[in-house]
Parts: structure tokens; C-alpha cells; sequence
């Protein structure tokens, strides 16, 4: 017969990643109930998606362009380059807390149906996805406002979206299996997504940290986010933006590695999520 | 042919006690982790706090295509963690289960229905998490919103539906699955009873087009039905396997010997006060036939002894009979009477074709001169009264506390003669 299924102790075997692809219409059908019920009930609705970003941007340009007078690169309106680092920081952010959240918050399916679990957190990178766009087409919009012009960097944003999806699924994943024992997480992760705001280059250039702190900038381009939001500015906002290539070494690093591990850790602990959760 | 073989399957859960220890937070993992790191000892006192439950215990079992199979036993005798065990849901501790062909399994009706969505777009969410692809659920989408009667409310989100309607939905969709491997647990204590009589029959149109059921239910009029073999479960070991009529009667002689007698012999530790002291406290059915289970036809009776500690005591005895959910069903009293010091007996007779199939409790009070309770026992006795039906089709739970066989008949008047 077509279907056979063996279980057994620690996980049933070899065609999960067959089983993955036979379930992919349910990764489209949570992903869709994820950005469909994002804002029921609610009076803005989308407009949230709007609002949230634009507001923030708005913020940071009054506090660190005109209070703190910190310079942006050269020849970028200051609102820009923010907007530009927010909009990646947005996908990241968001990919990352919902993925880090995703079991838990499916618990009602984890004890009464199986499907294969990765299907929760791969589903649930959807509605920070389309925040992202939403916040790209606000960015395109500045972008006319300013007159700017988009340079040929832009044919490798596919490349840094990529990256950003494994680097937010690889520390999500680690983190969305630890939430089912250890609910500490679901404190965690705002705190997390809140300081990273400030430690990444988005209210402010990169090129400032090498330039004031250049005996700590070796470490500060350590941090993976980095590379991906100097990469993604310098896309969108041609090469004035800053950006050191030798950023991307730790986030290649890092993201492909932290990836790798939380699949294994996650295939070796999904079989045991129903006993906790 | 063999399409479910399960060898050896144990699952075994750790139990954290509660008191020592209530939800663990990561401090606690790192402070216990800490504390092994610097000393070896303090292994023992985490260990101890932690009790191995064996939810199942070496179960083997083979079925085969076609086959119906219902799956008895108590509250906690394995029975749900074999259901979660076959639909993938947990990992057996040890022991492998072999599976040929596509499963669907219904553990709860409408899992994973988004309150805030509406019934249209929850039909294809609940399907899809069912195991159901696309165009299936587009051919049968009519067939569901019909069963479930909710064409009206296709576009309301589904947390404005009634309880009854989420419930019809839910089953509707799971209905239309068309798996080859159908497992069902105890969905039909839901619902209304016309909605009871509906799942069943579809229940057995999916058994009779050669499909393989498991079907776990208190219900058993439901199991006898439905189901050809039958395994019985207890304390996590699969008992017995066979024919479903042998094993519902295995099972039901089993759950009669719940204690319907309780005795005291020592008159000074008996449970009572200086005035009187209970001796004993039985139920004794008339069985019938062969049969070693009370069923609603059964009559029985209540028989007790109580000593009499005062002289001259003007005393008569109330019994109160509860249904499981502590309603009174009803209450009877013995004249009042005088007795002397020594032992008096008594008896109740409750009639068959009187109650109705479920759990019932008697209480007794010894009351002093018709006015001052002097001894209350609460739960005396409990005892369970098993379904019994005959010519009917219907299989949902009878309605009422009481199933008394009233006359109450039709006649024909008058016939109409076509011509």
C-alpha cells in the first residue's frame, strides 16, 4: 500500500521530509489562518501594519537625527535609512517571536492531531512576511517622496531575505522547543526583540560604530543581525549606505549553523512536545 | 490481512509530585543542574521526587482490513494512549507499531477551529489539518454544510456559533474524511440526540464500505452495534480480545465487582456514634440469566444492619439515591418505630425497568423521633446500571434518570385503502 507508517520510540524515521512536503497545502492553510485572524475584530486592521512601522521610524528620525544630531550615511535622508533597517528588522523580529511562539500557541493541535510538527514554525514565518512587505511598500513610497533612486544592489535582496528566513527560523526553532517546556521564553523573547532594536544598525549607521568605538566594532559586526541589515540597506539604498562584507561571515556562520541545530533538535524533541505542553 | 500490528508497546510517563515541585521554570533546571555539578547526592533528591506511570504495558495486537474494532475499559486504563499512540500523536516508550494505509484520527471534534474564523474558511482549515487535500474538501464541501445544517451561518465566525452547531460542524468534517484507517474517541458524548443518531449511522456507513475502525466509547449499546471485535483494557495491559458480545460481557462482569456490600464486624470502631453503629451495608441484584452485571432491567435489593445503642429509641431510616452529578432522584423513609438495644435490620427493593442506565449513590440517615438526624452515612454505596435495549436501532444515550415501562401504546383506527 501507498502509505505505510512505522512507529516507534524516538521518532518515526526516514520519510519525514516526505511526509513535509505531502503536508505542504497545511503549511498554506495555517499560514493563511495566521494572517487572517492577525487583526479581527480590530478597528485599523491592516492599517496596524502601517501605523506601527511608520510611527517608529517617525521616533527614531525625531530622537537620533534631530535631538541626538547623529549623521546618517552620506547623502541618504535620515528617515530613509531607518526605515530601510526597520523593514528587514520587522521580518526578522516578527519571524523570529512568532516562530519562537508557534508551538505553544498551536497546542490544541500538538495533542489531538499529528502532522509533522516543523509545519507549526515554518507556517508561522507567514505574518511576519507580510508585515515585511507591507513595510517595503511604505519604503518604496519614501523612497518616491525623496526622489530616490534604487541602485543595482537591489537584484541581491533575494539573497539577504534567504538569509534573514534562516537566521529567524534557525534561533526561533532552538527557541519555540524550550518555550514547551519553559514558558520563561515567552517573556524572553520581547525583551530580546526590544534591546536588539537598539544593539543593530537601524536608528543609527554602522559606519558610526566603527568610527567612534573602532576598539569594539570587530565585535559589534559579530552579531549576525548585523550583517543582514547593513546588507539589506545597501540593496535598497545603493552602496552610500554602509556596509562591511565581512559582516556577512558571522551571520553565514552563525545562521546556517544555528539552523542545522535546531532542526536536529527540534526532530529529536517533537515527539515529546505533547508530553510537556 | 494484517493493516495495524502493534508489538510490545509501553509508554511509560514520569509523574512530578506535586507539592515538591508544581510547574518546573528554567530556574529551577538550572539551579538542580548546578547542584549536580558540585555534588554528586543531590542527583538522588530529584530523582525522588519523580514517579514512573506506566500507562501501557506490553500490548501486542494485530488488525486486520475491514475490521471494527471497539476498545473498552475503565477512566485511565490505557485506552486514550493507545489512540494517541496510533495517530502519531506520542512516541511508545518502547515497541513499534506498523501501519498500512492513510489514518485519520478523531480525538476531538473541530480541532484546531479558529474562533475567529468563519465556518466556511474553519471547514477547510479543520480539513486540512484532518489530512484531507484541497479538492477533497471542495467535493465534499456541500455534503458537510448540509450534514451539519449550518448554511445559514457559513460566513458568521464560528465563536458566535451555539455549542450544538461547533459540535455538528466539527463532526460533519471529520465525517467525510475517507481514510482507509478510521480511529474515533468517545465523540458521541456530544450533541443532541437526534444529532447522536446521525454520527452513528454514518459511523456505520464508514464500516460497512470495508473500512477499519477503532472506535474507543463508554457507549457500549454504541460498541455492540458498531464493532465486530473488541479489546478490553485494564491498567494499561489489553486484557482480553474477541468477540465484541463476549468481551462487553467480560468487561461489564468485571465492573460489577466494584464492592456492592460493605461489613463492620468491631461494634467499636464501626462507623456511626455512641447512639448507633452500622453493621453492614449491601446491595444484592436479582441478576438475570446468566448475566454477572446489573443492566436496567435488573431489580435489587438493598439490605442493611445497624446496632441500636439507646433504649427506647424512637428511630426510622431516610435512603436518598443520587445520580452521579449529586441530583437526588428520589428519597424514601420507613415509618418511625421504637426500638430496643440489639441489632435491627432492613431492606429496600428497587424494582427492574426503573432506572435508567448510569452511576447512582445511596445515602442513608438514621432519624431520631421523626425530627433530628443522629447519623448520616454520605456514598454509602455507588453502583452502576448498564444499558440494555431490544428492536431498537438507536444507539444514543437514553435520556432521564429513570426508564420505567409505562403502558403507552398506539392503535390503528382506521386504515385508508388506496384504490
Amino acid at each position: 500500500m501507498a502509505y505505510r507508517t512505522i512507529i516507534k520510540a524516538g521518532g518515526s524515521g526516514t520519510d519525514y521530509w516526505l511526509d513535509l512536503w505531502r503536508n505542504r497545502q497545511l503549511l498554506w492553510i495555517l499560514s493563511k489562518r495566521d494572517i487572517s485572524v492577525r487583526y479581527k475584530q480590530t478597528l485599523l486592521g491592516i492599517a496596524w501594519s502601517v501605523v506601527r512601522p511608520l510611527m517608529t521610524m517617525l521616533v527614531m528620525a525625531v530622537v537620533f537625527s534631530q535631538v541626538a544630531k547623529l549623521p546618517p550615511d552620506p547623502n541618504i535622508p535620515y528617515p530613509l535609512m531607518i526605515l530601510g533597517g526597520l523593514t528587514i528588522w520587522t521580518f526578522f523580529s516578527g519571524a523570529f517571536s512568532q516562530v519562537s511562539n508557534s508551538i505553544v500557541l498551536n497546542s490544541n493541535l500538538v495533542s489531538k492531531v499529528y502532522f509533522p510538527r516543523l509545519l507549526m514554525p515554518l507556517s508561522a514565518v507567514a505574518v511576519g512576511f507580510i508585515d515585511f512587505l507591507i513595510s517595503l511598500v511604505l519604503f518604496i513610497g519614501l523612497s518616491i517622496y525623496y526622489n530616490y533612486l534604487p541602485s543595482a544592489n537591489i537584484v541581491f535582496l533575494p539573497f539577504f531575505l534567504v538569509l534573514t528566513f534562516i537566521s529567524a527560523l534557525g534561533f526561533g526553532l532552538f527557541f519555540s522547543v524550550i518555550n514547551v517546556r519553559f514558558r520563561d521564553i515567552g517573556q524572553l523573547i520581547p525583551f530580546i526583540v526590544q534591546v536588539g532594536m537598539y544593539a543593530c544598525p537601524i536608528a543609527y549607521s554602522t559606519r558610526l560604530v566603527r568610527d567612534s568605538l573602532p576598539q569594539y566594532y570587530e565585535y559589534y559586526i559579530m552579531n549576525p543581525a548585523v550583517g543582514i541589515i547593513d546588507g539589506f540597506k545597501w540593496c535598497l539604498l545603493g552602496s552610500n549606505s554602509y556596509f562591511d562584507p565581512n559582516s556577512l561571515y558571522s551571520t553565514l556562520i552563525v545562521s546556517i549553523i544555528a539552523l542545522f541545530l535546531s532542526v536536529m533538535y527540534f526532530r529529536k524533541k517533537e515527539n515529546t512536545f505533547v508530553d510537556y505542553i | 490481512m494484517h493493516v495495524i500490528t502493534a508489538e510490545n508497546i509501553s509508554k511509560k510517563y514520569i509523574i512530578d509530585h506535586q507539592g515538591t515541585r508544581k510547574t518546573s521554570s528554567l530556574r529551577d533546571v538550572v539551579a538542580d543542574g548546578f547542584k549536580q555539578l558540585f555534588n554528586k547526592n543531590s542527583k538522588d533528591s530529584v530523582t525522588e521526587r519523580k514517579e514512573e506511570f506506566w500507562a501501557l504495558q506490553d500490548v501486542n495486537f494485530t488488525i486486520d482490513q475491514g475490521d471494527r474494532i471497539g476498545i473498552v475499559g475503565h477512566n485511565g486504563a490505557g485506552k486514550s494512549t493507545l489512540l494517541k499512540i496510533l495517530s502519531r500523536i506520542t512516541d511508545p516508550t518502547t515497541g513499534q507499531v506498523s501501519i498500512d494505509g492513510r489514518v485519520a484520527s478523531l480525538l476531538e471534534v473541530g480541532t484546531g477551529f479558529h474562533p475567529e474564523l468563519t465556518g466556511r474558511e474553519n471547514i477547510f482549515l479543520n480539513g486540512a489539518i484532518l489530512g484531507m487535500n484541497k479538492g477533497e474538501i471542495k467535493r465534499s464541501f456541500d455534503a458537510i454544510v448540509d450534514f451539519a445544517g449550518v448554511e445559514k451561518f457559513l460566513d458568521t465566525p464560528v465563536k458566535r456559533y451555539s455549542s450544538g452547531m461547533y459540535v455538528r460542524l466539527g463532526f460533519a468534517i471529520a465525517a467525510h474524511l475517507e481514510p482507509e484507517i478510521m480511529i474515533i474517541d468517545e465523540v458521541l458524548a456530544v450533541g443532541d440526540a437526534e444529532f447522536q443518531k446521525k454520527c452513528l449511522g454514518k459511523m456505520r456507513d464508514v464500516s460497512e464500505s470495508g473500512r477499519t475502525l477503532l472506535f474507543v466509547s463508554h457507549n457500549l449499546t454504541a460498541i455492540q452495534a458498531l464493532c465486530n471485535k473488541s479489546f478490553y483494557f485494564e491498567k494499561g495491559k489489553l486484557l482480553d480480545q474477541g468477540e465484541t458480545s463476549r468481551i462487553v460481557t467480560t468487561y461489564l462482569s468485571r465492573v460489577s465487582q466494584k464492592k456492592l456490600e460493605r461489613q463492620w464486624d468491631d461494634i467499636d470502631t464501626a462507623p456511626g456514634n455512641d447512639e448507633i453503629r452500622v453493621k453492614s451495608f449491601k446491595l444484592v441484584p436479582d441478576y438475570l440469566d446468566s448475566l454477572m452485571h446489573i443492566d436496567v432491567r435488573t431489580s435489587m435489593d438493598i439490605q442493611f444492619e445497624f446496632w441500636n445503642m439507646v433504649e427506647d429509641a424512637q428511630l426510622n431510616l431516610s435512603l436518598h439515591l443520587y445520580s452521579y452529578t449529586g441530583e437526588c432522584i428520589f428519597n424514601v423513609g420507613t415509618p418511625s418505630q421504637s426500638f430496643a438495644r440489639g441489632l435491627i435490620t432492613g431492606s429496600l427493593e428497587i424494582p427492574g425497568h426503573f432506572l435508567n442506565d448510569g452511576s447512582y449513590m445511596i445515602s442513608i440517615m438514621v432519624v431520631k423521633d421523626t425530627s433530628s438526624v443522629i447519623y448520616n452515612m454520605e456514598e454509602a454505596l455507588t453502583f452502576d446500571v448498564e444499558d440494555y435495549r431490544e428492536g431498537v436501532t438507536w444507539y444514543g444515550k437514553w435520556p432521564g434518570y429513570i426508564r420505567p415501562q409505562l403502558n403507552f401504546s398506539l392503535n390503528q383506527v382506521e386504515s385508508v385503502v388506496n384504490d
